[in-house]
């Protein structure tokens, strides 16, 4: 009876009993997030990812304020009627950029992972404007409204220097050119070049079909080059892991 | 902390704790209840063993099954790769126009062609092929670039109007910059005319010239259009941005520029072709 008895001291003693659950609750903690800091395989090294280029970054921050994730993925499992449906299974590296990340837990609509290039921009307008209007069967809201929502470049470097912060390697010439490369990548007749050079892999077009930039814009900047940075005719899946 | 004592009742022994002088039986766990609980903890080391889990200092223990997701997911790829790869070998390389004679390949296109279709391009032409506004309808046998299978096989390969550089090309002008508004009135009067539409037989006449300038070079004379130039035919009743008069004046005043993908970036040659079979077979087929 003396481990019970001793037992009582904890449990008369608020501050001694939270103390060593929190110990307890802790060891949980270690074993299972601690390593995924430390282990090297957690994220592979894959050639062509890179940081979303400002209009993509825009078009991302629409993405979550709308809720897509809601009831849209971005995960593709490594299971053969995914990889069938949707492409190749989702790396880690793919959303090492992502803050928060996009992977979603529901799919009421359609795994978006690898959604870059499947559709053309007028498809993707039409689509966000009346989803039935393309998909009959659909239950998508319509986002009609983001066509008539102009944006500008104004915020944009403030909140590619808070993604700095949190460790995403944008580099100061990147950071410097925020506002003009935000303009330019929905300008088929800008000069977009370096743009490119910063951003490889980034799709300019105006996007929404209109004069003037929207969030009709960002927003399939966003879409177009999701999944399509890494090269997989000649990706090798890493052994270990 | 008082000692357990025998509740005299039951005949259970009490846990010892009182409050306020009542006191708690201590009853025992029914024994199916404790040699389950001790099961799953036996399982859950055996698992920890079996499958990829502990956390080391360079990476995981790997687990004596060697289970390993992406090799899984590979090898059952690679099982169903092998079951077809003679039919799919067979129709990647098959004279298209030639695959209706072969039942098995005929079958397996047609098969796996509708399930690449209602994955890939249900979205824009409709999960019956039906088109919507700006896309298509695959059900007719009135073909923007060409019905011929081949043809079919090509467009979906190569797209339309996309980046690459081997995709269907054609750009109409956008008119509204390059002719007076009452030319258009009357261009516009003549297309009617032609495509059996109510018209007004005035600018009609008069459209007729401003057509036979402007417009005859792509959708020819008669209007009938060229596949060469993915030019429609404007004399049928099939409109891909609809035949009334505000669409028509909009499509005149600032044309329009469909893009398809070229899916054979995305899909395997097989696959490519078994979509070609399926949509050719729909019914609008040449």
């Amino acid at each position: 009876m003396s481990i019970i008895e001793k037992h009582t001291i904890l449990e008369k003693s608020p501050t001694l009993l939270f103390i060593a659950s929190f110990a307890v609750v802790t060891v949980g903690g270690i074993v299972e997030i601690a390593p995924l800091f430390y282990l090297e395989n957690t994220i592979e090294d894959v050639e062509g990812v890179r940081p979303y280029s400002p209009l993509e970054l825009a078009g991302r921050d629409i993405y979550v304020r709308e809720g897509c994730y809601v009831c849209h993925s971005q995960m593709i499992r490594p299971m053969r009627d995914e990889v069938e449906r949707y492409g190749h299974y989702s790396l880690a590296a793919e959303s090492k950029y992502d803050h928060p990340f996009q992977w979603g837990s529901k799919r009421t609509g359609p795994d978006l992972a690898r959604v870059g290039g499947r559709y053309s921009d007028a498809w993707h307008v039409d689509h966000l404007k009346n989803p039935q209007s393309v998909v009959p069967e659909s239950i998508m809201p319509k986002y009609a409204f983001l066509a008539d929502t102009p944006i500008t470049g104004e915020y944009i470097q403030d909140v590619m220097t808070t993604h700095r912060f949190v460790g995403v390697p944008y580099t100061d010439d990147q950071l410097a050119n925020a506002a003009s490369d935000f303009t330019v990548q929905a300008d088929p007749d800008a000069d977009w070049e370096e743009m490119l050079e910063r951003y490889p892999g980034a799709v300019v077009s105006n996007f929404d079909g209109q004069p003037e930039l929207t969030e009709m814009d960002a927003i399939i900047a966003y879409m177009q080059m999701l999944g399509t940075l890494v090269d997989f005719s000649t990706y090798v899946p890493d052994e270990t892991r | 902390m008082s000692t357990p004592e025998k509740d005299e009742a039951t005949g259970t022994d009490t846990t010892g704790h009182t409050w306020d002088g009542i006191k708690e039986l201590n009853t025992p766990l029914p024994r199916w209840w404790l040699w389950t609980f001790y099961f799953t903890i036996i399982w859950g080391i055996a698992y920890t063993i079996a499958y990829p889990a502990w956390p080391l200092v360079n990476k995981a223990t790997q687990g004596f099954l060697g289970f390993n997701q992406r090799t899984e997911v590979a090898s059952e790829i690679e099982r169903f790769n092998t079951m077809n790869a003679d039919l799919r070998t067979a129709l990647a390389e098959a004279d298209l126009t030639t695959v209706k004679d072969n039942p098995d390949l005929h079958n397996f296109a047609v098969q796996g062609g509708a399930s690449v279709f209602r994955a890939q391009c249900s979205q824009c032409h409709g999960s019956g092929a039906q088109g919507a506004t700006g896309y298509p309808n695959l059900l007719d046998n009135d073909w923007l670039w060409g019905g011929e299978i081949e043809e079919i096989a090509y467009t979906i390969n190569n797209g339309i109007r996309n980046e690459t550089d081997d995709a269907h090309y054609s750009e109409m002008p956008a008119f509204g910059e390059l002719l007076e508004t009452e030319e258009i009135d009357q261009v516009l009067a003549y297309v009617q005319k032609i495509s059996g539409q109510e018209h007004d037989a005035g600018l009609a006449e008069a459209g007729m010239s401003v057509f036979a300038d402007q417009c005859s070079s792509c959708h020819a004379e008669d209007g009938t259009g060229d596949k060469y130039q993915g030019a429609p035919n404007l004399t049928d009743a099939i409109w891909l941005y609809g035949g009334d008069a505000d669409a028509l004046r909009y499509t005149i005043e600032n044309a329009r520029f469909g893009v398809m993908p070229a899916w054979g970036k995305r899909l395997s040659a097989s696959d490519v072709n078994a979509v070609a079979v399926y949509v050719h077979g729909l019914g609008g087929g040449e």
